[in-house]
């Protein structure tokens, strides 16, 4: 332990992404490309690991590191992860290797490119997830959009240069209050780090501005309704290890916003405003989950249903009881990982077949077993079907709901009615009914490579769904502690 | 003993684990033995539950096995366990033994394919692998000891039914069968899904758990509000039990279901998984003996689904559909048993029908292969020569089911009608006329199908099914004839009762029930023998001497016709209320509030910003003064709001 704390070791997972892009560029062959960027990915991912080999089950934060980087602005560079971040880092390490798997042979056009920008976008989403300098964490939020941009932007569908700059600009409007708020924080508390701002109490009118100022640029990012028209744009353009990524690490910044600023930094504000975004996040499940049911283009589908599901992770988060937010943290990587999936396995049979429509395909089962088969687990997690992953977060989510606002859990489990039928409907299209289409003829099943690359996540449905513990156990200190920040706020209504 | 009873569970899941990973090396009859072995196995642990449990005396029939700890957050706490206690062990014993025959069985029926042709060895290793799941997942349910975990199973098993019944996945009417039953259920599991967490909420939080047990003893001295909240609860885990039973108003999956494989039709949706609710109902009977108004609305559910789905089935001509309503309509039978609080008739019910509904079901399933896929028994006919074996044995089942005297189906059937006549003799009239419709159609069957002469080609040519498929009926033929015979009335004797006496300690907080004397019991007894026998009898004067009163007899049903066989268009209802203006609704959000409304507001700010930036590019004088004027302007209004504010 002591050794370790003396290593950077949050600073090796956040840059040894961009050192292996950088190294990247020194090597020509497609094949040397191909596999720096995949040792660099994998070796990210084992050394992230090592959070859990010497991880404390407590509520404090761990493996910090704290250098002056502009000390005439009193901007640090401080980094430090507790039980909220820790399994986000982890998420985001471990879809590092897999999207380079997946983009092994099917990216024809300037592969060192796209896979530099896969590596650098890593390094930007684990400094969001790792930092306690809010200027520092500003900073890593912007770059986030930049790799993705370009990602939809070059290697993107039809459409793809409006959904990137519809992504681009939305994402940059929401968070632009932000760093206006962020400015005056130093400015009224005299700091940019999160630790000490956390402690200080703060003026509840600036709380009642600067709630809605971060929830902006966070709600835009979930995204919440009616903050979400972007995403289906941009899920359904880019690239499949663009929407991977997208559904799978980057949403889950904005519900982490929330969780590591909004609630903390703002408790006061926090109680006025969890009704509406409770509200908001129930209206998201049902509008999400019925637009989703009558999409023909499956991708949009799964977007659509990430809408809906990461209403559910925010009405965790809003119910502020134990239950619902260690249920949204979660629920956060469930969602990643079955969404993420999802993605993956839509993106397999797009590469062969060219063709996102559910009325394009049928029958697949017949052709492609190994395929249909592992669709439907995917599908059956994030069904949210008892004992898989998707339950345990969910389950504990509508708990916590329903201790605040039983009407809230009524209504969200209403969703979950909804989210059975649309995701049937996807694989009643795709796997079931007769083989017609003469082109899903020649299809081919999954290539071992694939099946290697889905197989961690499908593991990772049924670990978390039967033993939940292990998560749990480094989940609840750290919400423990912020939920009693958070009761520390008055109610400002009453 | 009882501490390693959780090797029951992991029987099937090797089962299915070795036929997952092995099955294409292993060859179809390896595949097999390997699945029925598993289940036999888990049938003997059942047992061997059962005998440790008899050296235990009564009051401690009662034993939780902790497994290990699964969602703990906060006051939150959950575990796998398994609760082995007498109610759990029957139904274990009836899931694995019911289950074990139809293993059997499936073994030599499932070598073809719906089109008769080879079954492919890679769909006869996954129609193994959905059965052992499904047992999996059956015993997972009835061994739980907290709701959470029963939630595990009960969806469990909806995903193998869901599975199964899409089994020939080509099908577009398999495919969509299993997605509606699916759907269907999951509105169903809504009710469950909002009970747990208001029970939870409600007194999980003392109790620090979710178990049954914890739940019921924070029951005993609860305040009155509590008990007001828990006709809520109730009337929520009734809505779970009709989706699962097949119940008013979510039956509408089950006959649909019926495209599923045969050994499906009768493990999953006659024998065992459709009478989770009734098994959910008697495990919480403490809780639902709080809210009388929540019995009295499962007894009427149970009565006028028994009825409705009677009346369906005397018209059906769809041999599995018949049978598929008649399922229902048993159901129903049971739902009356618990609801009036005869919580042993309930399960001794439960327990006959899956003897006698498996049989039927698997009978039918011959004489569909012998029938080439036929189901309709206009085109059957004189298959009593043909295949005398099935006869018998379908014999044997049907009268089972119409209430013979004596068979199984008759006792089960005569202990929930007595009691129901004790609570209310409006809900026994309900009952035993359609005990009466039961007893028609069924002998409807037994003489269109097997009686006469051959009505097609495929009747003219059938023939008797090979050993492996008429060996394991006998068993369950011997179980539709006898088993009743555990469950016999207090007029023979206080402990002529086995079944009663075993479940006795489950439901021994339950008050004594009035009797309503032996003279009673007796009238109700030949009342009951009468109207089987009179049904009988109108079947045969209607299709064998095809008398004319009782052709007449139809036209009194002549306007109900349509209405009976568009089943009273409940689905049409579903859908055209519930379905399609949602999908409209989603349409609609999709086009307009998504296209229009949303996109509209963003692009209507992304415009005006550009025309504010055409004004404001005005302002690009070029004059650096001013540019140090509006600079300064700036701060200082800024600093002004912060200081004043």
């Amino acid at each position: 332990m002591e050794n370790l704390v003396s290593f950077p070791l949050l600073s090796s997972i956040i840059w040894l992404p961009t050192v292996g892009a950088i190294l990247m560029l020194f090597f020509q062959s497609e094949r040397s490309v191909k596999i720096v960027a995949l040792t660099t990915t994998i070796i990210s991912f084992l050394v992230s690991l090592l959070l859990l080999a010497g991880w404390v089950n407590d509520s404090s934060m761990q493996f910090q590191e704290n250098l002056a980087w502009i000390p005439q602005l009193d901007i640090n560079y401080h980094l430090g992860v507790d039980g909220i971040s820790l399994f986000l880092v982890l998420l985001t390490t471990l879809f590092g290797p897999i999207v380079v798997l997946f983009s092994w042979n099917n990216v024809k056009d300037n592969l060192k490119a796209y896979l530099f920008l896969l590596l650098t976008q890593q390094t930007g989403m684990l400094g969001v997830f790792l930092s306690l300098d809010l200027v520092l964490f500003f900073i890593f939020w912007e770059f986030t959009l930049i790799p993705m941009y370009f990602l939809i932007g070059r290697w993107g569908g039809k459409n793809r240069v409006y959904a990137a700059v519809k992504f681009f600009l939305y994402t940059m409007a929401g968070s632009a209050l932000m760093l206006v708020v962020i400015l005056l924080l130093y400015w009224k508390q005299g700091s940019f780090d999160w630790m000490v701002l956390q402690q200080a109490p703060m003026d509840v009118r600036f709380q009642t501005w600067a709630f809605v100022a971060f929830a902006l640029a966070f709600a835009i990012k979930i995204p919440l309704f009616p903050f979400h028209t972007w995403l289906p744009d941009a899920h359904v353009q880019a690239p499949t290890a663009g929407s991977v990524i997208l559904a799978g690490v980057l949403l889950k910044m904005g519900t982490y916003g929330f969780l590591r600023f909004n609630l903390p930094l703002f408790p006061d504000a926090t109680h006025l405003y969890t009704p509406l975004l409770a509200v908001l996040a129930i209206i998201g499940i049902l509008y999400g989950a019925l637009v989703a049911l009558v999409q023909k283009d499956v991708k949009s589908l799964v977007a659509y249903s990430s809408i809906a599901h990461l209403g559910f992770v925010m009405l965790g988060i809003v119910s502020l009881t134990a239950q619902g937010v260690s249920g949204a943290v979660l629920q956060g990587v469930n969602h990643g990982l079955s969404t993420g999936a999802l993605f993956l396995m839509i993106g397999m049979v797009y590469d062969r077949r060219h063709t996102r429509l559910l009325s394009e395909y049928g029958g697949l089962w017949k052709k492609v077993p190994v395929w249909s088969a592992l669709f439907i687990i995917v599908v059956l997690a994030s069904v949210g079907l008892p004992g898989l992953n998707g339950f345990v977060g969910e389950f504990a989510i509508l708990v916590g709901a329903f201790q605040a606002n039983p009407w809230w859990a009524v209504f969200a489990t209403l969703g979950v009615i909804f989210a059975a039928w649309y995701l049937l409907t996807a694989v009643r299209g795709m796997v079931q009914g007769p083989l017609d289409e003469e082109k899903n003829g020649n299809l081919t099943d999954l290539t071992k490579r694939e099946i290697l690359l889905l197989a961690p996540l499908i593991i990772l449905f049924f670990v978390i769904g039967l033993f939940p513990g292990f998560f749990f156990d480094k989940i609840n200190p750290a919400v423990d502690a912020l939920l009693q920040t958070v009761q520390s706020g008055t109610d400002l209504l009453f | 003993m009882l501490q390693f009873a959780w090797i029951i569970l992991l029987f099937p899941l090797l089962g299915l684990l070795i036929n997952l990973l092995f099955g294409k090396r292993l060859g179809k009859s390896f595949i097999a033995l390997v699945a029925s072995a598993a289940v036999f196995a888990s049938l003997l642990t059942a047992v061997g539950m059962a005998a440790a449990l008899l050296a235990l005396p009564e009051a401690d029939r009662s034993v939780t096995v902790q497994l290990w700890q699964w969602i703990h957050i906060g006051d939150f706490q959950v575990n796998f366990a398994l609760l082995i206690d007498p109610l759990s062990v029957l139904m274990a014993l009836v899931v694995t033994g019911v289950g074990f025959f139809i293993h059997w069985y499936a073994a030599t029926y499932m070598l073809v394919d719906d089109k008769h042709q080879d079954l492919s060895l890679r769909l006869y290793g996954r129609f193994f692998i959905y059965l052992n799941f499904f047992i999996l997942m059956m015993l997972t349910l009835v061994l739980a000891n907290n709701y959470l975990q029963l939630y595990v199973g009960w969806e469990g098993v909806g995903l193998a039914s869901y599975l199964l019944i899409g089994f020939w996945f080509y099908k577009p009417s398999a495919a969509n069968a299993g997605k509606k039953a699916f759907i269907v259920n999951r509105i169903g599991d809504f009710g469950l899904d909002l009970a747990i967490k208001w029970r939870f909420c409600r007194f999980g939080k003392q109790a620090g758990s979710l178990a049954f047990n914890d739940i019921f003893a924070a029951l005993k001295g609860a305040p009155d509000t509590t008990i007001a909240a828990m006709t809520g609860v109730t009337l929520l885990l009734l809505l779970a039990a009709t989706g699962k039973s097949a119940q008013i108003p979510l039956f509408v999956w089950l006959p649909d279901a019926m495209e599923g494989p045969t050994p499906v039709s009768a493990l999953i949706h006659a024998a065992t998984m459709v009478t989770a609710g009734v098994y959910m109902i008697a495990r919480s009977h403490p809780l639902f003996e709080l809210v009388p108004t929540t019995m009295a609305i499962v007894a009427w559910i149970g009565a006028l689904t028994a009825l409705m789905a009677a009346s369906i089935a005397i018209v059906q001509t769809d041999l599995k559909r018949i049978l598929a309503y008649s399922t229902i309509s048993q159901l129903g039978y049971m739902f009356l048993g618990v609801g009036v609080g005869a919580y042993t008739a309930g399960i001794f019910h439960l327990m006959t029908h899956a003897f006698f509904k498996a049989l039927l079901f698997l009978t039918a399933g011959s004489v569909m292969h012998a029938m080439h896929g036929e189901l309709n028994i206009d085109l059957m006919g004189g298959l009593r020569k043909k295949m005398p074996k099935t006869y018998w044995q379908f014999l044997a089942g049907a009268a089972a089911l119409a209430g013979f005297p004596l068979l199984a189906g008759f006792w089960s059937k005569d202990a929930i009608l007595y009691e129901a006549f004790l609570k209310s003799p409006l809900l026994w009239g309900v009952g035993i006329f359609t005990a009466l419709l039961t007893a028609f159609y069924s002998f409807r069957a037994v003489y269109r199908a097997f009686h006469g002469e051959p009505r097609s080609e495929h009747a003219e040519h059938a023939h008797e099914q090979p050993g492996g498929m008429t060996a394991p009926l006998w068993f369950l033929t011997a179980g539709a004839l006898f088993a009743g015979f555990l469950g016999l009335p207090l007029m023979f004797g206080e402990h002529a009762n086995v079944l009663g006496n075993w479940l006795g300690p489950v439901f021994a907080d339950l008050a004594e029930g009035q009797h309503g004397g032996e003279s009673l019991e007796l009238t109700l007894f030949l009342v009951s023998s009468a109207i089987a026998l009179l049904g009988i009898f109108i079947a045969y004067a209607r299709y064998i001497p095809e008398w004319g009163w009782a052709k007449s007899l139809q036209n009194i049903f002549s306007p109900l016709q349509n209405m009976l066989e568009h089943k009273y268009w409940v689905d049409e209802f579903y859908m055209s209320f519930i379905g399609d203006p949602l999908r409209r609704v989603g349409q609609w959000f999709y086009r307009v509030s998504d296209g229009k409304v949303i996109e509209g507001a963003v692009n209507g700010i992304g415009k005006y910003t550009v025309v504010a930036g055409a004004y404001v590019a005005r302002l690009q004088t070029g004059l650096l003064s001013m540019y140090a004027l509006s600079f300064f302007v700036g701060v200082a209004l800024i600093l002004l709001y912060f200081l004043l504010a």
